[in-house]
């Protein structure tokens, strides 16, 4: 009733050919957008902030930049987290050498870096396809972490290998409150989205499907299969970049290679998959799902204990904390294979209908 | 030269134990098109299992086939609750829900038996054979030599098992076509428990030696992490590609590790395998001995 697209007609390539064709759609992403920037930010509170929102849309970020590579480009990569790491470190590098440099620009060059490494070891997909592709990039996310932890110019020389993220500053405005940082991640995350929102819909989002699709026959019909895959490498790096930049300035602060560890890799995968496969809406739905479960699952744990008391042995809870989250994993998939954003998409038909389905 | 043959053979020794998980990985492969990502999860599981009843007053030879019936307990659930609704789907979600399982296990056996490492008694002793070391100078331990016996007489057995007996025999019709193994009457469902049982017992007999040598203990899982370059290097669907990949890597990685290392500041034995593996499959796409990809439109 509500949410029917009768009687909106489209006169104009213009009006065929918008991000959202639907009115509804149109007003809900305004609220969506208006809610995030607006009412969020002043009424929630720092813990919010620090420990839901800036790793929901950090992580999301990074789960966009893998989507596009596997959801859309078909190359299943392990590596994600090693991009990220290439873009926090690179930009902790820029900011350092380079006085002055601005932020912003800052992290578009690491997002270079990130794309320049993901070019490189984008380069066996040409010849490896499926689980082979997706074992060998396992081969980036070692030997980068590897060469982070030994190479000293990288981390500065310091001893641990921790870094330390500048402060982000924009025209004198230091962001260094919760909210200011959030303030800043959502604006960075928002445009990035509207880009990826739009190149999906492109002549090279539609290139990267069919490569995607049958990799021989879009070679046949003329889609050259180099430039489209290793575009893929190039853009999805650069978004894992970006990522791992924000997540050492806006989010911990202090990083080290280590902490870009295979399970971080695997926990990007999870979003893209759990939130759907070649959906840019899946990517955010599944960072929301991942980066919410262990909190939930935390504060049930706590629940258990202090009002219920039930009282768990020591050491127990992490574990069943882990089997747990592997089992909703292993539900999900199951009772939904195509992802969060195929309920969406399902839950929209029948919105369509609603209240009178017949 | 000794040394070096004391490195090559250490590295071909250490090769066979990685050929071990590998095994595991193969077999479910080729029956189900899975591929199984909590291997490493089962080994750990079923070495903290053994370790744990043995723990208990159990003797050995009594944890290690009470182990065997909780891996088939743990193949017939997978199968039945993990696997059968999701038949069908496509190779990635099968691979992300081992990837769930791999967490479940994990978590599963530390829910039951903690985490500490708990040490494992096999009865032999971790130190260099003395005929060896006498008449040729080489230090190879006598450990390594009996799980390298073990190995050869569990890959013999699986050879046989595979080529000579019915189940066998129907276990090669369902990886060759799961479609015609069914029309010819091949219970499907039944064969794939057979298969995760048999992984199970691998993963047992691996989770034994490794647990015997360095504790059984979390690392154990990264084990499995080693075993990947092994698949890619020999072929996902050939079990002697498994040994052979994983003699290469055992051996590269070591001459590797003592040659090369100490030039680029050591510790390269973590990404050495990936990149060699990978420098293969430039050359050879579909590994070692893995099937001929044949692709059309």
């Amino acid at each position: 009733m509500f949410y029917r697209e009768a009687g909106q007609f489209k006169a104009t390539y213009a009006e065929d050919n918008q991000i959202f064709p639907i009115r509804q759609d149109r007003i809900g992403i305004t609220l969506i957008l208006l809610l995030a920037f607006l009412v969020i930010p002043l009424s929630a509170s720092p813990y919010i902030f620090s420990a839901i929102l800036i790793p929901f849309l950090i992580f999301s970020l990074a789960a966009l930049g893998l989507n596009i590579l596997t959801g859309y480009a078909g190359q299943l990569s392990l590596g994600t987290a090693a991009f990220m790491a290439v873009g926090a470190f690179a930009s902790y590098n820029f900011m350092l050498r380079l006085e002055g440099i601005p932020v912003l620009l800052a992290f578009a060059l690491s997002g270079c870096c990130a794309a320049a490494v993901g070019i490189v070891f984008g380069l066996p997909s040409l010849r490896i396809r499926g689980f082979y592709l997706a074992a060998s990039t396992l081969a980036t996310q070692f030997f980068i972490v590897w060469c982070l932890t030994k190479i000293g110019w990288f981390t500065n020389y310091s001893s641990s290998g921790v870094i330390t993220a500048q402060q982000i500053v924009i025209f004198g405005y230091a962001f260094d409150t919760p909210a200011a940082k959030y303030l800043f991640v959502l604006s960075v995350v928002s445009i990035m989205a509207l880009l990826a929102k739009n190149m999906v819909r492109s002549n090279t989002g539609r290139s990267w499907m069919a490569i995607r699709d049958m990799d021989m026959a879009a070679e046949v019909i003329g889609f050259r299969p180099m430039r489209t895959k290793l575009l893929a490498f190039a853009v999805s790096s650069f978004y894992c970049g970006v990522a791992g930049a924000l997540y050492a300035y806006a989010y911990l602060g202090t990083v080290e290679p280590e902490g870009f560890s295979l399970e971080m890799s695997f926990r990007i995968l999870f979003m893209v998959i759990i939130g759907g496969i070649g959906s840019i809406l899946g990517s955010f739905l599944g960072s929301a799902f991942i980066v919410l479960l262990p909190t939930l699952l935390n504060v049930l744990f706590h629940f258990l204990e202090t009002e219920l008391h039930v009282e768990l042995p020591s050491g127990i809870s992490s574990s069943v904390e882990l089997m747990v989250f592997g089992a909703l994993i292993i539900f999900f998939l199951i009772v939904e294979p195509h992802g969060l954003a195929r309920l969406w998409q399902i839950g929209k038909e029948k919105l369509r209908l609603w209240p009178f389905p017949h | 030269m000794q040394f070096f043959l004391e490195v090559l053979l250490g590295g071909l020794l250490t090769g066979i134990m990685y050929s071990m998980v590998a095994l595991g990985f193969v077999l479910i492969y080729k029956a189900s098109g899975v591929f199984n990502f909590a291997q490493g999860a089962m080994v750990f599981f079923a070495a903290l299992t053994a370790v744990g009843l043995h723990d208990l007053g159990l003797s050995l030879w009594l944890a290690i086939p009470l182990t065997m019936l909780v891996m088939i307990v743990l193949a017939m659930a997978i199968e039945k609750i993990v696997l059968r609704p999701l038949v069908n789907q496509p190779e990635i979600t099968l691979f992300m829900v081992t990837i769930g399982l791999t967490f479940f296990i994990e978590g599963l056996a530390q829910a039951i038996w903690g985490a500490s490492v708990r040490k494992l008694e096999m009865g032999i002793d971790d130190v260099p054979l003395e005929y060896l070391l006498d008449t040729l100078g080489i230090a190879i331990s006598q450990f390594d030599l009996v799980a390298a016996g073990i190995a050869f007489v569990l890959v013999a057995g699986l050879a046989m098992f595979f080529s000579k007996t019915k189940v066998g025999r129907a276990l090669r019709a369902v990886a060759d076509d799961h479609q015609a193994a069914l029309s010819i009457g091949i219970p499907l469902q039944q064969i794939w428990v057979i298969v995760w049982g048999v992984a199970g017992f691998v993963a047992l007999v691996a989770g034994l030696l490794w647990g015997a040598r360095n504790g059984v203990q979390f690392a154990l899982t990264f084990v499995a992490l080693k075993a990947l370059p092994v698949l890619i290097l020999g072929g996902f669907t050939s079990v002697p590609g498994a040994i052979v990949g994983g003699l290469i890597i055992g051996a590269s990685e070591k001459i590797a590790e003592v040659y090369l290392g100490p030039y680029v500041g050591g510790g390269i034995e973590g990404w050495f395998p990936y990149v060699l593996a990978l420098l293969f499959l430039l050359a050879r796409p579909e590994g070692l001995f893995g099937e001929k990809i044949i692709r059309r439109i």
